[in-house]
């Protein structure tokens, strides 16, 4: 598939840090890419080496296929919605939006910022400033401000950071629905594991400047390359070396017969989620497991005595 | 309405000095020269009856006129003159990193010495047999001295020199509050230097300017010291004409309307930039 950004060997030092150290990437056009990782890992500096904000140590950064290292961010044609908006207070929701449209010079542009205010939903608030509107509004200029440029590549920085939980989850569909419907590909820098699942279709993870895994989000979640991707992307119980994530681990108190591995337990506590029960287990070799299952499966008593079994398609081995 | 906490109470006596020193030393001399302004001048100078307005309709003289407007224009070029110069050298200090500190004592170096010593420096400097002179006679670049001193632009220079400092420091406070994101917004949304100072720095910037600028204009409309200085007297602005005639002239009556006038003038100039900034959203 033909790719739209690509980093070749990417690598920015800071003076006491491997901010990114060696990242290679190709990210195919028109789709939703996410870069998750812990803070620190490095994926705000990618970003920002993308944008052009950093100039890399070495290494080169590709857009449809041309190296841009030397471009300033104001010729690259990608756009930044930053954690914070950035938007400008002196101006209305209508002006920022305008403004990429008056510095490159494009004409049309009473419709286009007409047009963007439609896209995200806002007609009728064009003439407030950033102060007077809720954060998710100024989500949505800053993402405004940005689509009505036509970017390659649009790039998001913790876009849901600042928003509050009920918001947030609300805005993940819209984002997806929003790149589905513009097709400008997004590239979503995140450390909440559950957004990058969320939305991508491919997504790259990210620890201590290099990159991890590559994959959708299936093969990352299910498939996990390393231990840090598994341990990153969900909780995980290691039982003598194998992994295996809490809504698969279940308990039995009878020996289960159909081929399932099962290892003896006692139950050490259970923690009611509503929607689910963890049961916490302590198997014999001293490990502890946590069991995810549906409320009906009746109660466990602490130090009862049980078996928590798996099937053995289920576990997730590293070398 | 509870009673006051000891806290407040507490809060009532720390204020009490200040209101003791504005009282003192603001509005009982604000009060004398506004009484001043309405009698007649005596006989040998001094004060005397009756209560008259007429010193107030002297300040529309021509002569006197012209004096006001003349100060007004200087005022004003200091103050762009000071914003000029003080904008670029603000921004610079603001993005300098961990030297911000030592630029910020060198602008606030001068005030280390009187300004009197200061403007004396000046004089040895641009007089015909000061230091540029002399040195320029000696390149043989010039051969009469040039006209340094006791001009316009002397006065102008010796207002810019003492009063950049209050333009630069608001100026740089804004500055340094000013969100980093927000450049690189305007750069990512394909903004280059110019465009970015120009529609998103400066009005950014605009209350650390507006404070600036009535920091530096409302000094320079009363200044005194520079004028007669470097002016030689030639150069009369208001503040000169207020000090003669209290001095030379005897007419304490007409110095103190022209006192009260000034204030009047530059009360209005700030309450309508107040009023300005308010209705602003910035």
């Amino acid at each position: 598939m033909e790719s739209i950004l690509e980093l070749r060997d990417l690598v920015k030092l800071f003076p006491n840090q491997r901010a990114v150290d060696g990242i290679s990437l190709k990210i195919p056009r028109g789709g939703f890419y996410s870069l998750l990782g812990p803070s620190g890992c490095g994926k705000t500096t990618t970003l920002r080496l993308i944008a052009g904000f950093e100039q890399p140590t070495s290494g080169e950064v590709l857009l449809d296929g041309v190296v841009v290292n030397e471009q300033k961010p104001y010729q690259r044609n990608v756009s930044t919605v930053f954690q914070n908006y950035a938007l400008f207070p002196h101006l209305t929701a209508a002006e920022n939006i305008a403004f990429g449209l008056k510095r490159k010079g494009q004409p049309d542009i009473e419709r286009k910022v007409r047009e963007a205010l439609e896209l995200v939903r806002l007609t009728g608030k064009e003439l407030r400033h950033p102060a007077q509107l809720s954060g998710g509004e100024r989500q949505r200029v800053a993402l405004a401000r940005s689509l009505v440029l036509q970017p390659d590549v649009l790039l998001l920085d913790e876009p849901l950071a600042a928003l509050d939980p009920k918001l947030r989850k609300q805005m993940r569909l819209e984002l997806k629905e929003m790149q589905r419907r513009v097709g400008i590909t997004f590239l979503l820098v995140t450390h909440d594991q559950e957004e990058a699942l969320s939305m991508s279709d491919q997504l790259a993870v990210m620890n201590a400047g290099a990159i991890e895994q590559v994959g959708s989000p299936q093969d990352v979640y299910l498939r996990p390359a390393t231990r840090f991707v598994a341990g990153f992307l969900g909780a995980v119980n290691w039982i003598d070396g194998v992994g295996l994530r809490p809504e698969v681990t279940r308990i039995s108190r009878l020996l289960p017969s159909n081929g399932a591995r099962f290892k003896p337990a006692t139950v050490t506590g259970s923690v009611f989620l509503g929607n689910c029960v963890h049961v916490l287990t302590r198997l014999e070799s001293g490990e502890d497991a946590v069991a995810e299952i549906p409320r009906s499966n009746g109660a466990y008593q602490t130090g009862e005595a049980i078996h928590v079994c798996w099937n053995p398609s289920d576990e997730m081995i590293f070398p | 309405m509870k009673a006051p906490s000891g806290w407040e109470r507490l809060r009532a006596w720390f204020l009490l000095p200040a209101w003791i020193w504005m009282a003192v030393l603001f509005a009982a001399p604000f009060a004398i020269v506004i009484v001043y302004s309405l009698l007649t001048r005596g006989a040998y100078g001094g004060l005397g009856l009756p209560w008259t307005a007429e010193n107030y309709q002297r300040l529309f003289d021509p002569l006197y006129l012209g004096i006001v407007v003349r100060s007004f224009v200087m005022a004003g070029a200091t103050t762009m003159i000071c914003l000029l110069l003080g904008f670029p050298l603000a921004l610079f200090i603001s993005r300098a990193g961990s030297r911000k500190n030592i630029y910020l004592q060198l602008v606030i170096l001068p005030f280390w010495t009187s300004f009197l010593v200061r403007l004396y420096a000046w004089l040895f400097l641009l007089r015909d047999t000061g230091l540029i002179n002399t040195a320029l006679q000696h390149l043989g670049l010039i051969h009469d001295p040039l006209p340094l001193l006791y001009n316009n632009g002397a006065v102008l220079l010796g207002l810019v020199y003492g009063y950049l400092p209050f333009m630069v420091l608001p100026v740089y406070a804004t500055l340094e509050r000013l969100d980093p994101a927000l450049v690189e917004a305007a750069a990512d949304l394909g903004a280059k230097a110019w465009p970015t100072l120009l529609h998103v720095v400066l009005p950014l910037s605009a209350p650390g300017i507006r404070a600036g600028s009535i920091l530096v204009f409302i000094p320079a409309l009363g200044a005194y010291l520079t004028p007669d200085l470097l002016g030689g007297g030639r150069t009369v602005l208001i503040g000169n004409l207020v000090q003669n005639q209290f001095t030379n002239a005897r007419d304490w009556p007409f110095g103190a309307a022209l006192s009260v006038g000034l204030m009047a003038l530059v009360g209005m100039l700030v309450l309508s930039m107040l009023r300005q900034e308010r209705e602003g959203l910035v």
